[in-house]
């Protein structure tokens, strides 16, 4: 499970950003267990959460057992580390840029350890069954339903969680993998776990242009997934070798481009949204009441 | 970030990798002394941000400095527009000259961070001095790749194995791997997405020369980059784009396109230019104002946005999540009267605050037409472009 009613959390980074962010978790339900920032030790946050120098001291003190990091990019890469390094279950990262050459490291040091990473560059993960989020997704938009979202972009994962809702649908569970080049949890990793979530019963996956991640999934899709699955890419108006704001966005090569990922993804037997307004919709047809 | 060829050469020289003679010159009495003091043939290379520019007469070997001083005094200032580059092309400030070098083979190199493998790798192809995406594309039985190990870094048993296929000569071997290892070191230390040397010449006498090279630097890497952000030339830049860059903007022009557009977030920025195409009209731009964005950030991307002089509506999606509607409905009205902006106005507008939002709109005097979803906003923008 990424997930789940014993799920207590370390906020790392409470700056402008993440003090909003904390604040806004614990009020849809979130356990939050301890923040972690520099020159802070004997504080409170919200005058009842204790601040801690460092994630070890916070576990052993807390027993957090999942991090998120709103730690500004510099220093960020760092966080991750001492995230791993303390062994929480989950990790999610939802700063932006982290240079690529950090994020090798990461994924080298993350081999063989049980730590799940989701991000950098994402909004995180929301659960509106157990009312836990761990990001900055608006709770005020979901509803608990059946349908798993996996998207790499913020938001246009609001835009697909709002029109689940409009075609009167709720979700299982949300997660943003992000919008870098290297990422922690992929889309497979997202797949597999809907496809097990007994919760679950269809599967939103947005992809965008550039990178092969979404070729992979439609691999793993039409090998192990049997529950229906929407997707939609956006960028495919988007002209070759421009960067759109994810570094992850370039379309460099034929691979990257949005026909190649869409062509792949219905070959897998995935059903395509062929608008980013029309998932919703897609969902609908595809989904006898 | 974009390096030109003299500035990689000269980061490269400090990796030990050396490439032929050059100087670079911006005046054509400049290049006339160079060619002078060189006393050889040689060759002049335009210093723009793009491949292509062979092709597009950027280019040529000169026999005499008179030679190069004539191309000189017709390139600099003028702008090139390659096969890369938008219609309006790239200017000419700066010309790079080199000594000619004799030629037996060439090789394709370079060093990119694989996102599959999540590791750099080398990319190398016996086919060098051509497009190397083509020869992906037609023959990938000739693109070799070594992966970098992030401990072991480059292995010697790496180069032998490659060294046969790509047609290195034996004696040039510890050459060559000494080259890829300084290259890796290069790529490293200074945050590259990408290094390629393209050609890499085997000359006569089986020595390895690099003759042209590219660094691309990861925008991300700024912070501790700060030197070699130092030779960010903005000269080669779209003006707009690097207006926005000043204000934290993700913006990216677009060829043709009469719908501005202003969105959160880049994924749904993609989105918003689909939906647009999809409407029948056509995107003017890529434009993510970011999370936290506040008035100013708005109203200066409302500026950028109206000094396209081809937009004639404008679509603004926002999902406000950290950002707050209020504000930036204040910002759009503010900067719409500052630009005396009449032209219709598509907004779609979730998340904080949107409520006021809505309100500062329809007490605006501007030509706002509300859409309830991502699916209404495109309707709505078909409708108002076609005159219904």
């Amino acid at each position: 499970m990424l997930l789940d009613k014993n799920t207590k959390v370390l906020v790392q980074g409470l700056g402008k950003d993440g003090s909003f962010q904390a604040k806004k978790s614990m009020e849809y339900g979130t356990n939050v267990v301890a923040c972690v920032h520099p020159n802070r030790n004997g504080q409170f946050f919200e005058n009842k959460i204790p601040y801690f120098e460092t994630v070890n001291e916070a576990i052993n003190e807390t027993g957090a057992n999942a991090g998120v990091i709103y730690v500004p990019a510099p220093f960020a890469t760092d966080a991750i580390i001492e995230q791993i390094d303390a062994g929480l279950d989950l990790i999610v990262c939802i700063n932006e840029g982290i240079p690529v050459h950090d994020m090798v490291k990461v994924k080298s040091y993350l081999k063989g350890k049980k730590t799940k990473l989701i991000g950098p560059n994402c909004p995180g993960i929301i659960s509106p069954e157990l009312k836990i989020k761990i990001g900055i997704i608006p709770g005020d938009i979901c509803n608990v339903g059946n349908v798993g979202v996996v998207s790499r972009s913020g938001t246009l994962t609001y835009e697909a969680i709002s029109q689940i809702g409009d075609a009167g649908f709720g979700q299982s569970l949300c997660v943003g993998i992000g919008g870098d080049p290297i990422h922690g949890t992929s889309f497979i990793d997202a797949l597999e776990f809907f496809e097990q979530d007994k919760n679950t019963n269809s599967i939103v996956l947005i992809g965008e242009i550039g990178g092969t991640k979404e070729q992979q999934a439609a691999e793993f899709i039409k090998k192990n997934i049997h529950k229906p699955v929407v997707f939609t890419i956006a960028g495919t108006t988007a002209p070759k070798g421009k960067r759109m704001g994810h570094a992850g966005a370039v379309i460099s090569g034929k691979m990257g481009l949005a026909s190649e990922k869409i062509k792949k993804l219905e070959n897998s037997g995935a059903h395509y949204a062929d608008d980013p307004s029309k998932i919703g919709e897609t969902l609908t047809r595809l989904i006898k009441y | 970030m974009n390096l030109h060829e003299y500035q990689s050469r000269n980061l490269l020289n400090k990796f030990s990798i050396n490439f032929p003679k050059g100087e670079v010159g911006s005046t054509p009495n400049e290049i006339y002394q160079i060619v002078k003091k060189f006393n050889s043939e040689v060759v002049v290379k335009a210093q723009i941000h793009s491949g292509g520019r062979g092709k597009a007469g950027g280019v040529k070997i000169c026999k005499t400095a008179v030679d190069a001083k004539k191309f000189a005094s017709e390139l600099i200032g003028k702008r090139i527009v390659t096969t890369h580059t938008d219609s309006d092309g790239v200017i000419v400030e700066k010309l790079l000259v080199t000594e000619l070098t004799n030629i037996k083979k060439e090789i394709y190199l370079s060093i990119v961070i694989d996102p599959d493998i999540e590791s750099p790798v080398m990319i190398a192809s016996s086919e060098g001095g051509m497009d190397i995406e083509k020869i992906a594309e037609d023959s990938p039985e000739k693109i070799i790749k070594i992966v970098f190990d992030s401990v072991l870094g480059l292995k010697p048993y790496q180069i032998r194995r490659v060294t046969n296929s790509l047609g290195i000569p034996k004696n040039s071997i510890p050459e060559f791997y000494n080259l890829v290892n300084n290259l890796y070191k290069a790529f490293i230390e200074t945050d590259s997405t990408l290094i390629e040397i393209n050609p890499l010449v085997i000359d006569e006498n089986e020595n390895l020369i690099p003759l042209d090279c590219k660094i691309n630097i990861d925008d991300d890497s700024q912070f501790r980059q700060k030197a070699i952000f130092e030779l960010r030339d903005k000269n080669q830049e779209n003006p707009m784009e690097t207006r926005a860059k000043d204000f934290d903007l993700a913006y990216v022009k677009l060829d043709k396109g009469n719908v501005g557009c202003m969105v959160n977030g880049a994924g749904l920025a993609m989105a918003t230019m689909d939906v647009t195409t999809k409407s029948g009209c056509f995107p003017a731009n890529f434009l993510d104002v970011g999370g936290s964005t506040d008035k100013e950030k708005i109203k200066e991307a409302f500026r950028i946005l109206v000094s396209d002089k081809k937009v004639e509506y404008l679509l603004i999606n926002l999902f406000a999540g950290i950002a707050r509607a209020d504000l930036i409905a204040e910002g759009v009205v503010e900067a719409a009267k500052e630009t005396s902006f009449n032209l219709p106005i598509i907004i779609c507008m979730r998340g904080t605050n949107s409520g006021v939002g809505f309100k500062i709109f329809n007490d605006s005097t501007l030509d706002i037409h509300i859409a309830d979803n991502l699916g209404h906003a495109a309707e709505l923008l078909a409708s108002v472009s076609s005159g219904n």
